[in-house]
């Protein structure tokens, strides 16, 4: 039936709309590698800070930067830095396939296929990696 | 097959009438009059497997609860009026059928996201069409045709913007945007496919004037190819890589 009274109505105590809500978007590999793209760009992002900063205390003095790199040298570091790694690791490959996918006809058709590319040859490099970099770490 | 003629002798075995099952829907219920938040409601619906989700809506709507408000017209999947978020994924309400969903669990049934919500599936589709409007979706000629003739274009000419003549404007792709999510202000997938329909038309002149519109940091680089708008547009059109030949007829200048 239609309202012609709808400007007169009440309106709700708050304004309900465009509120966000609902359930989660079911995305698939597209979507996903976007979120962990972005989730490793801002991790990039924040330990780049860190390191510029830790990195420029050698102009202050080389001992206030081993002070500092010392504090760097436990196992709980050395388990971030697997994780450091591995962030970069994926954005770095997953930085090609977007741009493969911006240039090339080809794969935006195949993107799916270029995700499980870019996740098999991330878990090479990090077997190839976390053996031996734990191994530095745990060993001494 | 010898036994064809045998299995023609005995008596012809029942068909089994194909029996109804309970299916259960949750939807996503926003009545502005009275409710200050959407809440969830579940209705229980006797479906067939080739029935689709329209047919629960009008169910619903006809036998349980006449107040469940949604937007249907051809219920054929050509004009694009029922694009809702089923089970977590943009699809027409009308091209959706029961049997290609899990029915051991409850359906989920919401309104498309990114978009006001105006009453429980029905959201104001009029930024959507803003977006739309502005990329000068129609053949723009500088030159007139041969008096009598029509425009003559090539089979491979047509072939380069056939797969994005194909949008309903249901919008299912533009609300499946996560960009367009949180910034109502990007062109969104749909604009620049209808974009992409004029720009690489040998007929229309006015390429330029679009590339130039959606060379915008709310235009095509806005764009994250996640590849969202692919899987949710229910007439199979490849948005994402039409959003990619776009960007690159912006980058190179000319379509």
């Amino acid at each position: 039936m239609p309202d012609s009274t709808a400007g007169t109505l009440q309106t709700p105590d708050a304004p309900a709309k465009q509120r966000p809500g609902g359930t989660l978007y079911r995305g698939n590999e597209g979507m996903w590698s976007w979120v962990l793209h972005r989730i490793t760009g801002v991790a990039i992002f924040f330990f780049l800070l860190v390191h510029i900063l830790d990195t420029s205390l050698v102009r202050v003095s080389p001992e206030a930067y081993n002070a500092v790199i010392g504090t760097y040298q436990t196992p709980i570091m050395g388990l971030g830095e697997v994780a450091l790694v591995g962030a970069i690791v994926f954005h770095a490959f997953n930085g090609l396939r977007i741009i493969l996918v911006d240039f090339w006809s080809w794969a935006t058709r195949h993107q799916k296929l270029l995700f499980w590319i870019v996740v098999g040859l991330w878990v090479v490099t990090m077997l190839g990696f976390t053996p031996r970099h734990l191994m530095n770490v745990f060993g001494h | 097959m010898s036994t064809a003629t045998l299995e023609a002798d005995a008596p012809a075995p029942e068909i089994e009438a194909p029996k109804p099952f309970t299916v259960t829907f949750i939807i996503r219920r926003f009545d502005p009059d009275t409710d200050a938040e959407a809440r969830w409601q579940d209705f229980d619906v006797e479906m067939y497997a080739t029935d689709r989700i329209l047919d629960a809506l009008h169910k619903i709507k006809w036998e349980q609860d006449g107040s469940l408000t949604f937007r249907r017209s051809c219920a054929h999947g050509v004009c694009g009026s029922d694009a809702m978020r089923i089970n977590g994924r943009n699809r027409l309400a009308c091209k959706t059928l029961i049997k290609d969903l899990d029915i051991t669990k409850p359906i989920y049934i919401e309104a498309i996201k990114g978009l006001p919500l105006e009453k429980d599936l029905i959201v104001d589709m009029e930024p959507f069409f803003q977006s739309f409007r502005e990329v000068q979706p129609f053949l723009q000629s500088a030159t007139a045709p041969e008096p009598g003739k029509e425009r003559v274009q090539s089979v491979a000419q047509r072939a380069i913007f056939d797969d994005t003549t194909k949008c309903i404007l249901c919008a299912a792709c533009t609300s499946s945007c996560p960009v367009f999510w949180t910034d109502g202000q990007y062109f969104g997938p749909a604009a620049i496919v209808n974009a992409h329909r004029f720009i690489f038309d040998s007929r229309d002149d006015q390429a330029k004037v679009r590339l130039d519109i959606l060379n915008d940091q709310e235009g095509v680089w806005r764009c994250r190819t996640t590849f969202n708008c692919t899987e949710a547009c229910p007439r199979g059109i490849e948005v994402t890589k039409a959003i990619a030949e776009v960007k690159q007829a912006v980058m190179r200048g000319r379509a």
